[in-house]
């Protein structure tokens, strides 16, 4: 009884830590935000596609992107992927800036 | 009466005469990338002449002439392919070749157009008049497997060469008998990202990403197979993050050296054109991007990626050195030098402007206004090898 109970709340923690993961990312200001959406259309957009439709890099449309871990992807945006052209953006933005990106990306990218 | 009537007949002459006759030679496009726009433009009066609208997602877009240097064909990164008169300054014809599309070419006697695509990966190949379909070569390099296609370049014979980024090859399609491509292939190296011809048309030269180095085909002995030059000037060095792929169209040779981004080094190689050798290094402000040679070779223009595009550095090939270091504005895309080269004109998306440099002065003589430019292509092309 007790073992299945702790089992449970063990469960319910882990998950409850993924989901805070993503749900309390911190918004960045306004004008902050206009930056990043430009730095991706323009600059992330240089082999992702403007339009994010993908080029040299893959497509990054929620649907390209529904099926990957959250925290995969925001490591992929600040540390990049060594051995790929994928290089790291850190130096352009914080980590939780590149998890706003991620939470964008996957709802729908503003213009 | 009489004369009342032969007024009017020569009024209406008049009227029918039609436009003032005028040559291309001087002319060019601008493209704006976030509208689906090209701006023509005349080099000789550095203005705008006319804008076309309607050439899809021009976000990455690359453009070749015709051989008479009338026509502009556009390839647009949604596979858009659009063939402009430059005099009538309107679009003749369209078509959506492709779902993704890097650029292309067009063959040596002008009849043939070649599209690079990355998705499906391989070349389409198009009549110049009138964009019927010819054929089409998938770039299958492993069974079902098909590379994203980078790098095409025309050559003598009406040949195509170009690099398979996932396939790791260089290949060459013939087109002689248009219907009928012959394709011979070649391994290269790791992640070819662009490709070049040398002047005359001889060398294909793949730069690689995946590896240190440059992969070489000599088109008039091709069955010698490719080698690498140039494969150890990163060698033992932490590479630094590339923010955008360099493009290799526009290098030059000067005075027997070739000019060539690093990868992940903030310099310039230089490479003797004669053993393909190494000679120098000149650092430069940032990962280069565009590598380009005044016509008559004595200056080379570099810009660059992210976060250093607000840089142009210029080498002078005489000292070996950079000579003069400009800020001219932001997100410097694209740099085109007039015909012979004593302007060149400065995409600077940012400021939504093309801005105009004398090349002895390095002053700004003019500018123009357009919506985050990208790229510029003179009509000057139209009778380069490679180009």
């Amino acid at each position: 009884m007790l073992s299945s109970r702790l089992v449970f709340a063990l469960f319910w923690a882990s998950t409850a830590t993924a989901g805070n993961a993503q749900s309390t990312i911190a918004a960045p200001d306004t004008v902050r935000q206009k930056e990043l959406v430009r730095l991706v259309r323009q600059d992330c957009g240089s082999c992702h596609g403007m339009t994010l439709q993908g080029g040299l890099g893959p497509a990054l449309l929620p649907a390209n992107l529904q099926e990957k871990p959250f925290e995969g992807l925001v490591a992929t945006i600040y540390y990049g992927r060594p051995g790929t052209p994928m290089p790291p953006w850190k130096q352009f933005m914080s980590e939780a800036e590149a998890a706003w990106i991620v939470q964008q990306l996957m709802s729908g990218f503003p213009q | 009466m009489r004369l009342f009537f032969s007024l009017l007949l020569s009024l209406l002459l008049a009227a029918c005469a039609g436009p003032q006759l005028r040559g291309t030679g001087d002319l060019g496009l601008i493209i704006e990338r976030a509208s689906g726009r090209v701006t023509l433009v005349d080099t000789s009066t550095r203005q705008p002449y006319a804008r076309i609208d309607g050439l899809g997602d021009l976000s990455h877009a690359s453009v070749v002439y015709s051989r008479d240097g009338r026509y502009a064909f556009v390839f647009g990164r949604d596979g858009g392919l659009t063939k402009i008169d430059m005099l009538e300054a309107k679009i003749v014809k369209r078509v959506m070749q492709s779902g993704n599309a890097i650029g292309g070419s067009i063959s040596q006697n002008g009849r043939i157009v070649v599209a690079q695509n990355y998705t499906p990966g391989g070349i389409k190949a198009f009549d110049a008049a009138t964009l019927e379909l010819l054929a089409e070569v998938p770039a299958e390099y492993a069974p079902g497997r098909f590379s994203k296609v980078v790098g095409l370049a025309d050559s003598p014979g009406n040949k195509f060469a170009y690099a398979l980024f996932e396939g790791g090859e260089i290949r060459v399609t013939d087109f002689s008998d248009p219907k009928r491509p012959k394709t011979d292939r070649y391994p290269a190296g790791n992640q070819p990202y662009d490709g070049l011809v040398t002047p005359d048309g001889r060398y294909f030269l793949a730069g690689l990403f995946g590896e240190d180095g440059v992969a070489l085909l000599d088109l008039w002995q091709p069955e010698k197979g490719a080698r690498k030059i140039l494969e150890n000037y990163g060698k033992g060095q932490e590479k630094l993050p590339v923010f955008k792929m360099p493009h290799l169209r526009g290098w030059s040779v000067a005075q027997g050296k070739a000019y060539l981004p690093a990868i992940g080094r903030h310099e310039v190689l230089v490479v003797d054109v004669a053993t393909w050798k190494e000679v120098g290094r000149i650092p430069v402000r940032g990962q280069p991007v565009f590598v380009m040679a005044r016509p008559d070779g004595r200056q080379v223009w570099v810009n660059f990626a992210v976060p250093d595009y607000g840089k142009v550095d210029v080498i002078d090939t005489l000292s070996g050195k950079v000579a003069k270091q400009l800020e001219p504005g932001r997100g410097i895309l694209h740099m085109e030098f007039t015909p012979r080269g004593e302007n060149v004109w400065l995409s600077a998306r940012d400021d939504n402007k093309v801005l105009i440099y004398d090349t002895a002065t390095f002053t700004r003589v003019g500018e123009i206004a357009a919506d985050s430019p990208s790229g510029i292509f003179f009509t000057a092309r139209a009778n380069r090898i490679g180009f």
